[in-house]
């Protein structure tokens, strides 16, 4: 057109070079890892992108995996190792050399070692080598171990461990292909985060298919949920029982799963009083017993030629009585307490609405029968000739776990998977190997004794199955740190990392020397009662030394917790370390089948850290600790932790990866190290996958084929059927206990506290802290949900993803609010029994009306993270774990438990309780609490003013202008990366 | 819109410069003027002056200054680029005139009837295409509309015409005659934008959230939450808003400073024998006339919604 | 080349994004991010980025709307938003320099860098707010409809489609060519109703919008043919076991 030469339509390059190299790893953004393909220009990132390969992912990624770029250069990333100069929490720091750093380290936890173990207490946050942190705690000797389990979702591990043999978090999965009905209870996003949205996709684009999700929030998943329960939370096992309720009184029941598959024919001895009340009735060989109903006798609930009843009370050749489990259980959920009529107003959702639901799972269920032509085998050796499936599933996460009566709520709905048979059958909820296992799977918890120098005899955690199990010294006083395994939380088998500042703190069961922590920011987002965590770690005793004496930490980033620690251990990230992500850790499997991978150094660190795993080795070697000292005092694992993922054996033949095993790489699961491995794993995308048979894929609990197959990988201890616990008598053991029974007996104290709980069939109970306080004063509840795009804390130091939410608002019903005159973008107060804090709000219908919420760890302090003191998410954004309190109101005698639930130890999050005000108006504009900001770290890089990242990939035409102004101060580069980033002047 | 300084000095300079010419150009024509050089001279000394600084100003706007002389390149379909073209080519027509009646008083007068001609197409075309930049653009329902040509022709000769009755009282040349059309100019100028601000309150733009986002057939719709917690340029840019007590502050301040205190204070001259007292009072209404103008051209950013504040809370615009 | 293809491009490549099932993730926008920070129009700048007004180029944003309706039932829709690569676009019409044009083969609508002057005025054109100034580089830029992948033969295959369809993990977004009827986005657009945003405003966006599909709930709950409750066989709890107790099952 036009007059100018310059004027012909532009010549686009459609086939520019995209990057010199390709290297495949694992994302580690969130914890659901998926492959990614990470483009490499020169020594800098060009693009990383979903593997379509890789069986977690098939080439999408989320919203943080496509910011990796970000986080790898974020200015937050620490230099090198830093000593503490100033006190705690002021963020003084010196550099140090690795070298004194270790020497410190091994020299602080030598001397522990050399006198009581557990005196160290080492807790692990956002860790995926779990396996390896709880192997070297063992090998420490002490038994104060634990992950983030206990404060994130072990009430739906544990739920489902004691119950269904696997669990919901991301052991398990919908059915996706060929589920009809997805029942989602209490999900935002979960670890398994792009198989469930993958996942939702195809659901969704099948035709006549629903989700539902229950949640009293309606965004993300809820959003394009096809119905949406806003439901009261802390109510889900209200509503699962009148689902129950109508299921049982309408007989819409799957009697041949439940008799062969789960323990609902089991005889219950019916003898109140008795010590053995509530148990199994057990023959000599202890196989439990059920009623025959056709020779009419007892029978071996193990033969598989029994005919068992259901229901109808039964008379035991002493002359007591004995019920099956179904029995009770009908007779429990039949009551009309658990009526829709009579749970519909405290749920929130009429009782109309209930029936429906109930006869649309119904429907499904039995209506909607699939059957696969799929022969297999079962656990006896009979041959059938197809899988029946009932394409309803059901998925779970913490909007159920962080409740304190998440455990039971969590049963309750794998007992209504039990009644409609659709537990690991074809369109229902399907285990992911290792799992099923064993109810509960697994050893107990070592750590009985603490003897100096000396390993424990097993791993810290593990699944208790009677009093017997419990760290408790003989007048009931826990023996960790963090109470777990006691009689106020029996079940807790991740352990509980929410008190362990705390409890250490107040010496309460005894003082520590040593806290060791690593990936958990727990002075911030990870603890309950943020302020008074801060004073925890910075009390001092009478004569000037800290109550907490040491504190080493590693982390990647200068997040929160860095400026109280001691010594701090910088970590690497995710792009320039080797990683293990093992079928002894959390796996990466899908239904289909047993995967695992690694993470590859795909870039080189430009600053002085070290990946943690490599620090851990290194310091096992130092402080002797067998299985990573030889006997000549030099390290077992030289090379690192690559080194120990090749050659490290747990058991024989079995080590951290499970592909390419053997000399030669032929074998999988078992088999000697192969000194090839990670290369394979290389050539193959970083991950091995294998493949069930169609045989194996469904009923792995009593299927022939599964169970030798995960006998053989060893996932299971013998390759036997596994029972469904719909009864749990583990749980029944504890109550007689309490009940007076037993050798090992409970404090006075807590004898109802365990007796109520620990009912073996699913109860509900008002969350203890809305019992607690008075519902006029706190008439809210107030819960946080994960956004997709940020991970925990760490999402604001990346210059992409905080530009989506650099501060986050308080969601409020629009009907709420305008009874108390509170209209969007107002300044509130919101107020709970431990503390307020200062928002500004924003009003929606899609909110329980009784509920407010806010995305979960938006708020910074200042001076982290690599943010100017004037970001929004330090002045605007804010944490509500201000106000959540980690210990629940006195007891008679004054002692405060734990704001956990009482069975598993899971902190209780979810139950917080509050009112809001509006606030003046003088009051508006900024967050409180605003903590001061902490000291820059030694060498921190400055505030860059523009980010031109990929500047320097395309043609120099994009030079900036002439007339940018940038300022001069800004223009000081990073120390490192100047070329990627800001000015280069 | 964001109301953007350079974007308003460009409009309103030029605006006034264009007029101004105008005013000249057909006042000379018509002999209503006398012939002398030195209001040619000051004239359209004063006119290029005020064009030049409007363009020049136009040019700090741009990300690339450096390559402005490409916005002449498209006048088949843009009206920036024709505007800029026309600016430019109005040079020459305007200046030839003015060079005319400076040095060749003797022109043949139908020679210089062409050129003045041309030069008041010119003068008038280009304010059009500037007004047209504005009110070409759908997605701006308080631009997109006849009204805005209107006034800004309009508003280029009142306030031409403010400068130029500033120049000839101070050059002691004023006539009761152009103290009237000065006066009768603001008036008109006055009478639509009264319709424009009348249009403006009344027509709501067609675009609402439900049709952006096209589901406004399933119910009321309502932002939730919109991409970015703080602004981006989209919202700096085009969600720029000001609160209806503000905008009614601004448009009296518009009313009484740039119009009706001009045509009072140009009136009061008429009643004043002091040459002194009537040059400022001139002067007067000029200054007031810029805060008035500017405050129009403030207004007629500030006022005008977007279809992208659609995207970001508006429930229309 | 600011005016609009004389003729109607042969191929009239764009997206097709279904609310239906957009969780309103963010990964298509970060991703489009990542891809463009080093592709055609790099960089996508950051302006303060880790300060107190961050605030960069991105080509897609997602917004998320609730839509109420008489009955007071209500939905959360997630609403991605990218260029729409219009037949008619405005944004091309206004450019003076010709920086902003319509492709010929295949109707993309791009901006040549080296010609942008940053007079933004496109931006005011776009009534979508589909166009992203770089205050920095001081040009403007906007979604490539990732023109340097699509056909980039240093990428395998399956991976020459939009940075942001390939990522989502939903598979909420769909690429292809709307001007070919028997593509799988114009199959999608026929089946499920797509529409265009605004309409009105006779822009004639490429990309198209597929509705939210109805809800099945308590208001649609008529229009189904699924039970509403189920018939109790006894209400009798005694005699609801009594009866299951001489039920016969097998192991
Ligand atoms: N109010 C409220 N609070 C909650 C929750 C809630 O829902 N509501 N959820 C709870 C739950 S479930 C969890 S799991 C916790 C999570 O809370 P945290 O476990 O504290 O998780 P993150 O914030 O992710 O912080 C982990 C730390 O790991 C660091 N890190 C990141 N990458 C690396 C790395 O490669 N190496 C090392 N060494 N460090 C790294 C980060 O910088 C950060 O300091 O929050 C809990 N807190
Ligand atoms: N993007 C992203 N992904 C993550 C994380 C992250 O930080 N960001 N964190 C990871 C971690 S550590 C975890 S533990 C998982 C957690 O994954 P989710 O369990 O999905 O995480 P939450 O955000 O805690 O979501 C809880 C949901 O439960 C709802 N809810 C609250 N109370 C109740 C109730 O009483 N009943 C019902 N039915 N619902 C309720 C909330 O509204 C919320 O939607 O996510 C993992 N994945
Ligand atoms: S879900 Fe996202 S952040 Fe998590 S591993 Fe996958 S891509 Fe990475
Ligand atoms: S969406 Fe906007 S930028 Fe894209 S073609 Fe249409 S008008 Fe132009
Ligand atoms: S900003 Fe650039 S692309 Fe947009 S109209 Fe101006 S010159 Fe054209
Ligand atoms: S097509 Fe490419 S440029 Fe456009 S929004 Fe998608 S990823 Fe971004
Ligand atoms: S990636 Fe997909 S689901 Fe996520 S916001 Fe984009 S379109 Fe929606
Ligand atoms: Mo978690």
């Amino acid at each position: 057109m036009g007059f100018f030469p310059t004027s012909k339509q532009e010549d686009v390059d459609t086939s520019p070079h995209v990057s010199d190299e390709v290297k495949t790893t694992t994302c580690y953004m969130c914890a659901c890892r998926c492959g990614i393909k990470v483009h490499l220009r020169g020594d800098q990132i060009r693009y990383i992108e979903g593997n379509p390969d890789h069986p977690v992912n098939k080439g999408v990624l989320c919203a943080k995996g496509s910011a990796g770029i970000m986080q790898h250069n974020s200015p937050a990333r620490l230099q090198k190792p830093l000593l503490r100069t100033g006190e705690r929490g002021s963020g003084e720091f010196k550099e140090i050399e690795w070298d004194e750093a270790l020497e410190l380290a091994g020299g602080w936890l030598g001397k522990i070692r050399a006198k009581d173990p557990s005196k160290l207490a080492f807790f692990t946050g956002r860790d995926q080598s779990q396996s390896l942190t709880g192997w070297w705690a063992a090998k420490f000797g002490t038994r104060n171990f634990a992950a983030h389990g206990g404060f994130c979702s072990v009430n739906m591990a544990a739920a489902g461990l004691y119950s269904a043999g696997g669990s919901f978090w991301e052991f398990g999965e919908p059915d996706w292909d060929l589920t009809k009905y997805l029942l989602m209870f209490g999900v935002a996003e979960d670890h398994d985060s792009n198989p469930i949205k993958i996942g939702l996709g195809k659901l969704k684009g099948r035709k006549g298919t629903k989700l539902v999700s229950v949640n009293p929030v309606r965004t993300g998943y809820s959003g394009i949920a096809d119905e949406w329960i806003g439901i009261r939370p802390g109510t889900d096992g209200l509503f699962v029982f009148a689902l129950i309720h109508e299921l049982l009184k309408a007989e819409k029941i799957d009697w041949d799963y439940l008799s062969r598959y789960t323990n609902a024919p089991w005889l219950i001895i019916q003898d109140p009083g008795a010590a053995d009340d509530g148990l199994f009735v057990r023959d000599a060989q202890d196989n439990p017993l059920c009623y025959d109903a056709d020779k009419k006798t007892l029978i071996s609930a193990n033969n598989p030629d029994a005919k068992p009843s259901l229901a109808g009370e039964y008379t035991l050749p002493d002359g007591r009585k004995a019920v099956p489990a179904f029995h009770l259980m009908a007779e429990r959920y039949l009551d009309t307490q658990y009526s829709p009529d009579a749970v519909a107003e405290q749920i929130g959702y009429s009782a109309d609405n209930i029936r429906r639901i109930a006869a649309e799972i119904a429907h499904v269920a039995f209506e909607e029968q699939i059957e696969l032509d799929i022969a297999w085998t079962d656990w006896a050796g009979r041959k059938q000739d197809k899988m029946i499936g009932r394409p309803i599933s059901m998925h779970a996460m913490r909007g159920i776990s962080a409740h304190s009566n998440g455990f039971h709520t969590c049963r309750a709905i794998h007992v209504l998977q039990m009644l409609l048979g659709s537990i690991d059958v074809p369109g229902g909820f399907r285990h992911k190997p290792p799992f099923p296992r064993p109810c509960p799977p697994g050893p107990k918890p070592a750590g009985h004794e603490s003897i100096a120098n000396t390993p424990l005899p097993g791993m810290p955690l593990g699944f208790p199955t009677g009093p017997e199990d419990l760290l408790v010294e003989p007048d009931g006083t826990p023996k960790r740190i963090d109470k777990a395994y006691s009689w106020e939380y029996p079940f807790s088998s991740h352990g509980m990392m929410h008190m362990v500042i705390h409890n250490a703190w107040k010496g309460d069961p005894y003082p520590i020397d040593v806290l060791f922590m690593y990936m958990a920011n727990m002075s911030w987002n990870s603890s309950m009662n943020v302020q008074s965590t801060i004073k925890y770690l910075t009390d001092k005793n009478e004569d000037g030394s800290y109550k907490i004496p040491k504190i080493i930490y590693s982390d990647a980033y200068n997040s929160e917790m860095v400026a109280y620690a001691d010594l701090i251990l910088p970590d690497t990230t995710y792009l320039e370390r080797w990683d293990a992500i093992s079928l002894l850790d959390r796996p990466i499997c899908s239904a289909h089948g047993p995967a695992d991978s690694i993470r590859q150094p795909v870039i080189k660190p430009d600053r002085d850290v070290r990946p943690f795993q490599d620090v851990l080795l290194d310091l096992g070697a130092r402080l002797g600790l067998p299985g990573m000292a030889n006997q000549d005092g030099s390290p077992t694992y030289p090379g690192g932790y690559s080194d120990y993922i090749t050659n490290h054996e747990r058991t024989p033949g079995v080590g951290p990866l499970a592909g390419w095993r053997g000399k030669d790489g032929d074998q999988n699961g078992k088999g000697d190290p192969n000194p090839d491995q990670l290369q394979r794993y290389i050539d193959n995308g970083c991950f091995w996958s294998d493949k069930f048979t169609p045989e194996q894929s469904y009923y792995k609990f009593a299927n022939r084929s599964y169970l030798d197959r995960s006998h053989e990988m060893g996932w299971i201890p013998k390759a036997e059927r596994i029972v469904m616990h719909i009864y749990s008598e583990h749980m029944q053991k504890f109550r007689l206990a309490a009940q007076g029974h037993g050798e090992n007996q409970p404090p006075d104290a807590l004898r109802s506290r365990i007796e109520e709980t620990f009912d073996p069939l699913p109860i509900w109970y008002m969350p203890l802290e809305e019992k607690a306080y008075d519902g006029n004063e706190y008439p809210l509840h107030a819960i946080t949900q994960r956004p997709m795009h940020m991970y925990h804390s760490w999402g604001s130091q990346n210059a992409w993803l905080r530009q989506i939410t650099a501060q986050n608002r308080l969601f409020i019903n629009e009907i709420t609010a305008q009874k108390q005159g509170i209209s969007d973008d107002d300044w509130i107060w919101v107020i709970s029994p431990h503390g307020k804090v200062k928002t500004q709000v924003k009003l929606m219908s899609g909110v329980n009306p009784h509920t407010i919420w806010t995305w979960n760890a938006i708020g910074k302090r200042k001076g982290a993270w690599g943010l100017d003191d004037k970001a929004p998410e330090s002045n605007k954004g804010f944490l509500l774990n201000h106000i959540i309190s980690e210990l629940l109101p006195p007891r008679e005698d004054g002692y405060r438990y734990s704001n956990s639930d009482p069975v598993t130890g899971q902190a209780a999050w979810y139950d917080l309780r509050v009112r809001i005000e509006k606030c003046d108006e003088l009051e508006e504009g900024l967050t409180e609490p605003m903590l001061g900001a902490v000291a820059a770290l030694p060498n921190a890089p400055e505030q860059i003013a523009v980010l031109r990242y990929g500047a320097d990939f395309s043609e120099p035409k994009n030079a900036p202008s002439q007339t940018t102004k940038v300022d001069d101060k800004a223009q000081t580069p990073l120390t490192t990366n100047e070329d990627l980033l800001g000015e280069k002047s | 819109m964001h109301p953007a300084k350079s974007v308003i000095l460009f409009t309103t300079a030029s605006g006034a410069g264009y007029g101004l010419l105008f005013l000249l150009i057909t006042g000379h024509m018509f002999g209503v003027f006398p012939a002398d050089s030195t209001l040619a001279y000051s004239g359209f000394g004063t006119a290029f002056m005020m064009i030049i600084i409007g363009l020049l100003s136009s040019t700090f706007h741009l990300g690339r200054p450096e390559r402005a002389w490409r916005a002449l390149t498209q006048w088949k379909s843009s009206w920036l680029s024709r505007e800029g073209i026309l600016a430019i080519v109005t040079f020459g027509p305007t200046g030839i005139y003015g060079l005319c009646w400076i040095f060749a008083p003797n022109t043949t007068i139908s020679l210089l009837l062409i050129i003045g001609v041309t030069a008041l197409l010119l003068c008038a075309a280009t304010v059009y295409c500037t007004s047209m930049i504005y009110a070409c653009l759908k997605p701006v329902s308080a631009w997109h509309n006849r009204f805005v040509p209107a006034s800004y022709l309009a508003l280029s000769l009142s306030t031409g015409a403010l400068l130029l009755n500033g120049i000839l009282h101070l050059q002691g040349k004023n006539t009761p005659l152009f103290d009237m059309i000065t006066i009768a100019l603001i008036l008109v100028s006055v009478i639509i934008k009264y319709y424009y601000w009348k249009y403006i309150g009344e027509t709501k733009g067609i675009s609402t959230v439900g049709s952006a986002t096209g589901l406004g057939s399933m119910g009321k719709v309502r932002l939730l939450e919109a991409a970015h917690t703080e602004a981006n340029y989209l919202m700096k840019e085009m969600g720029f808003q000001i609160a209806r007590k503000h905008a009614k502050k601004l448009r009296n301040i518009t009313f009484i400073s740039g119009f009706i205190l001009p045509v009072f204070l140009i009136s009061l001259t008429g009643i004043t024998e002091s040459a002194g007292i009537s040059n400022l009072l001139v002067f007067c209404s000029i200054f007031f006339g810029a805060i008035g103008i500017v405050t129009e051209r403030w207004l007629f950013f500030a006022e005008a919604k977007h279809t992208v504040s659609l995207y970001y809370g508006a429930q229309s615009v | 080349m600011t005016c609009l293809p004389t003729t109607s491009p042969q191929k009239k490549l764009g997206l097709v994004i279904d609310l239906d099932i957009c969780v309103g993730c963010h990964a298509c926008a970060v991703n489009c991010k990542e891809w463009n920070t080093g592709g055609h129009s790099a960089p996508l700048t950051d302006m303060d980025p880790y300060g107190q007004d961050p605030n960069g180029v991105w080509f897609n944003r997602i917004h998320s709307f609730e839509v109420v309706d008489e009955d007071n039932d209500s939905r959360t829709v997630h609403f991605p938003k990218s260029c729409l690569h219009c037949d008619d676009a405005p944004c091309v019409t206004v450019c003076p320099t010709g920086a902003s044009y319509k492709r010929e083969e295949d109707g993309i609508v791009l901006v040549d860098a080296d010609k942008c002057i940053g007079c933004k005025l496109c931006s005011w054109a776009c009534a979508y707010g589909a166009r992203e100034y770089d205050e920095d580089a001081g040009i403007m830029k906007k979604c490539t409809l990732c023109v340097d992948r699509i056909y980039n033969e240093n990428l395998p295959e399956a991976s020459r489609v939009p940075a942001c369809v390939s990522t989502c993990p939903v598979g909420a977004r769909s690429f292809g060519d709307l001007n070919d009827p028997t593509s799988d986005v114009s199959q999608l657009v026929a089946d499920r109703e797509g529409f265009d945003l605004m309409a009105e405003l006779d822009y004639k966006p490429t990309n198209k919008y597929l509705p939210p599909r109805p809800k099945q709930n308590e208001h649609t709950v008529s229009a189904s043919n699924k039970p509403v409750a189920l018939t109790p066989v006894s209400t009798e709890k005694a005699g609801l076991l009594a009866q299951w107790a001489d039920k016969v099952l097998s192991l």
